[in-house]
């Protein structure tokens, strides 16, 4: 039988100050990024036009930025798509200028003529595979939509927090979420992915995920909390991450599994999806572990909770570790024994 | 003994229901003929899972009324005018199962699956509506000349065919046969077959039934794809007497069982069209409870359908909107002028409201604008299926290895639920009647994913459980029951959020968040309920088994 991290006793949260260091070192560079460029939204928010074509043979980008600017349309940005002969033309609609409805239209309709007069006649020479022409108003519903749903899954959480969880618990698991969130547009805008309403589909369903893995931890620390009424909050979050370690390999390495199958099979127009989907699981699982546990260690110090051990959270000074951990430099603090595993 | 055989039962009927509604069924399409350019009706059989624009190819457009040149009062009005100018011209496109509904309140949603022409499409869709009054053929001079029609059906070689069969085929097949005879009949007999063909019914006005007005015909649903292509030959145009017309109408009657379409003999010169329109509302009269649509004519629309109703007294009116006939033509009581009634008798006031739509589309040309387009090639539907499904296969190949490798016999008892987990979510998709898009598929793939989460967690728990020194049937009782809690947490969180999804979401969005949906509720069910009966069954055959393949 093959036991992944069977009986694990490995020191999680005496690593949380690198974990802090990490994610810092993820989050900030991104942000800083994000607030400085924004995010490379889809035209469904900014409204525009979007032509995806397929050449006879490989053209080169230059060649049909060369047929749009003999037809005068400019500001539309062009990248190759998957394959060699496909190509995406991007115009958006400007922030600051009156856009009549109805102008994205035309734009597509430039778009194929300036092609057909430079690339030759449409069936033979090219074809548009797609087009999306959303005009100025539609793109300002989407935007709130996403900005609704966002919202709404977020009091949503909260509520379902509330009334699983007593408030520590809650808050803890609410700051883990807001961290992925915060890290998942860190790695949106680093990969410059486009962010379309399926992309923000993709972020709330993995805020819904990383918050059933804090659950599932923080269900196993209030069951730990009850058996071991001797051991501190510290040791028994340790003790709790390394009961449900297996479970979070398996379950990750199977999603994980069908993530990675779409990013590399399913095709260009879901990548930025499973893109997604694929560092949410990571950042969802580095966040239940040393996002949550620790904010609760560092929670129930401060306000301590009836039950919960807060008052003894952190280690207690000259206590022995049971294993000590492998890579402790000084070794000078350290875990006092398991009572029991 | 007998809670297994009840869940095996349950099981059974989840089952049977799930795979009832994947097998295929004859789906009617309405396909363009290539050799005549019309459409016509093919029956194909597929597995009844509808496909999103995304996967299938198509058009999907949202229209607004043209505000740009001035404000538009009530667009709510416009709007359902528009509907029903669109749902009139639909017959146009090559679609199965035309969108045509209105979204909020100003909004227009068209959506033609397998559209491969946008252009036309939209030129179809924006072009003004044009509404005509014309008489119909009082004189049955159409009838009339049937049989000259007949004949000269019959002498290019056209047969009257009783099965309906596709029109271009019948006339190509028959064409050639006549071919042959004539060859052997060259001997000086060519007259007497003419003679023997008369006996028979004419290819054309076996087609068609007397309606009960002058110039009304039926034709039976499944032959008009024939009857149009045999109208629609030159050599027939020439027959048509001159000055009519033939319209088809919108009505679809049903007579004895089976379903007609009305095709109209009229004049080919309107007595008045919409643009002299001005109003048209729909009442009920309160004395004598009939459905009435009035209508106003500007002055001098006044004028001329005074005169024209005046030399028309007792004939009947065909209203055509876009070249079709709308419900029955009305007949002429007397001469009218500005205001006129049209009295729709005992039908329901609903009829009389979409007449009043039809007159005040012509009145009140709204022009529609696009706010948003978007069009995908068949081609890429179809290479995003292909990709959609290879992911699939490779993703839960690997999450097949991953449970039978790690959790061996246990894992495979997992695996054969994940097979009904797949059969389940396949079937709620078809039963329910939902559509499969793009990210939904994606959706699919990745819950195979996570609803191995619940066994990853049972299977986990009967471990601790072993490892605590359990019996084996204790160990796996314990483990599905500490198990629960977490699997309804994971459930419920992933569940709120798909909700969300679907609720605020747009089509491929809430594609993606109705497979999620249906398929945490089917993994919950084969997760835990399926797998608990194998491992029922399992321990009920080895009952003295002391350690557990998990």
């Amino acid at each position: 039988m093959i036991r992944l991290f069977a009986n694990a006793n490995y020191d999680f949260i005496k690593w949380r100050r690198w974990a802090y260091g990490l994610t810092a070192a993820i989050i900030i560079p991104g942000f800083a990024l994000f607030l400085v460029r924004g995010l490379n939204y889809s035209i469904e928010f900014t409204g525009g036009t979007l032509i995806q074509v397929q050449t006879a043979e490989p053209v080169g980008t230059e060649r049909i930025r060369s047929a749009l600017d003999a037809a005068n349309i400019r500001d539309a940005e062009i990248q190759q798509f998957g394959a060699a002969n496909e190509y995406v033309i991007r115009a958006r609609i400007g922030r600051a200028d009156q856009v009549v409805e109805g102008s994205t239209e035309m734009t597509a309709a430039a778009v194929d003529s300036a092609l057909a007069r430079t690339l030759g006649p449409a069936p033979e020479h090219y074809k548009i595979l797609r087009t999306e022409a959303v005009g100025p108003k539609v793109g300002r519903e989407l935007q709130g939509k996403a900005f609704a749903a966002i919202l709404l899954s977020f009091l949503v959480t909260l509520v379902y927090l509330a009334f699983r969880f007593e408030w520590r618990f809650g808050l803890a698991a609410v700051l883990a979420t807001f961290h992925d969130i915060l890290t998942t547009i860190a790695f949106i805008r680093y990969l410059d992915l486009e962010v379309s309403l399926v992309v923000v589909g993709a972020v709330l369903t993995m805020v819904g995920y990383s918050l059933n893995d804090t659950i599932i931890i923080f269900d196993r620390v209030r069951e730990n909390l009850h058996k071991f009424r001797r051991q501190n909050l510290y040791e028994i979050l340790n003790l709790s991450i390394n009961e449900t370690l297996p479970r979070s390999v398996l379950t990750h390495g199977t999603t994980m599994a069908t993530t990675v199958a779409l990013v590399l099979l399913a095709g260009e127009v879901l990548r930025p999806f499973a893109l997604v989907m694929t560092f949410a699981i990571f950042t969802g699982t580095f966040s239940s572990i040393y996002i949550a546990a620790p904010v609760l260690m560092y929670i129930e110090k401060r306000w301590p909770g009836e039950d919960a051990r807060g008052a003894r959270a952190l280690r207690p000074p000259g206590s022995v570790p049971l294993n000590p951990p492998p890579a402790a430099p000084g070794g000078g603090s350290a875990v006092r024994s398991k009572a029991a595993v | 003994m007998r809670t297994i055989r009840s869940r095996l039962i349950a099981v059974g009927i989840l089952l049977a229901i799930a795979v009832w509604q994947l097998i295929p069924t004859n789906v009617t399409q309405r396909v363009r003929d290539a050799t005549t350019g019309r459409m016509k009706d093919t029956t194909i059989r597929r597995v009844p899972i509808n496909l999103g624009l995304d996967l299938q190819g198509g058009i999907h457009l949202a229209l607004e009324v043209d505000q740009s040149k001035g404000p538009v009062p009530d667009c709510a009005t416009a709007i359902q005018l528009a509907e029903k100018v669109v749902r009139t011209r639909i017959d146009e496109f090559g679609t199965t199962e035309p969108v045509v509904q209105i979204q909020g309140r100003c909004r227009l949603i068209v959506e033609l699956a397998g559209e491969k022409d946008p252009a036309r499409a939209k030129s179809i869709i924006q072009r003004t509506a044009f509404l005509e009054f014309r008489i119909t053929d009082m004189k049955n001079l159409f009838r009339d000349a049937l049989p000259e029609i007949d004949k000269a059906l019959q002498r290019a070689g056209v047969r009257a065919s009783g099965q309906g069969a596709a029109a271009a085929s019948v006339t190509q097949l028959f064409g050639t046969d006549t071919a042959k005879a004539k060859g052997k009949a060259r001997k000086g007999k060519a007259a007497a077959k003419d003679t023997t063909d008369l006996n028979a019914p004419g290819p054309l006005s076996s087609l068609l039934f007397q309606g009960q007005l002058p110039g009304e015909y039926l034709v039976p649903e499944e032959q008009v794809p024939v009857a149009e292509s045999l109208l629609a030959r030159p050599d027939v145009q020439r027959l048509i007497p001159r000055g009519v017309e033939l319209r088809w109408g919108t009505e679809v009657l049903s007579r004895a069982g089976r379903s007609y379409r009305t095709l109209y003999a009229g004049e080919d010169r309107p007595i008045i069209t919409g643009e002299y329109l001005q109003d048209a509302k729909a009442t009920r009269d309160p004395l004598t409870n009939q459905s009435v649509v009035t209508f106003t004519l500007s002055r001098a629309g006044g004028r001329i359908f005074e005169r024209e109703t005046g030399r028309h007294v007792n004939d009947y009116m065909a209203i055509i909107l876009d070249g079709r006939v709308q419900g029955q033509p009305p007949i002429i009581k007397s001469q009218i002028g500005q205001r006129g009634q049209i009295e729709l008798g005992a039908k329901p006031l609903q009829d009389a409201q979409d007449l009043a739509l039809v007159l005040k589309a012509g009145a009140l040309p709204a022009p529609l604008t696009i706010i948003e387009e978007r069009t995908i090639g068949p081609s890429l539907g179809q290479d995003s299926i292909r990709d959609g499904i290879r992911a699939g296969i490779v993703g839960v190949a690997l999450v097949v290895l991953i449970m039978v490798v790690y959790y061996r016999v246990s894992g495979l008892l997992a695996v054969a639920a994940l097979v009904l987990y797949v059969v389940f979510t396949l079937g709620g998709l078809a039963g329910f009647g939902f559509t499969l898009t793009l990210p939904g598929l994606a959706g699919l793939v990745l819950s195979v994913g996570i609803a191995v989460d619940a066994n990853v967690l049972i299977f986990e728990r009967i471990r601790e459980e072993l490892q605590h020194g359990k019996l084996v049937r204790t160990a796996v009782d314990e483990g599905f029951k500490h198990a629960m809690s977490a699997i309804i947490d994971s459930n419920v969180s992933t569940l709120l959020t798909a909700f969300i999804l679907w609720l605020v979401g747009t089509g491929p969005v809430q594609g993606f968040a109705i497979t999620l949906i249906i398929g945490i509720l089917a993994s919950f069910i084969t997760a835990v309920f399926v797998v608990r009966t194998f491992y029922m069954i399992w321990l009920d055959r080895r009952p003295d088994m002391a350690t557990l393949s998990v």
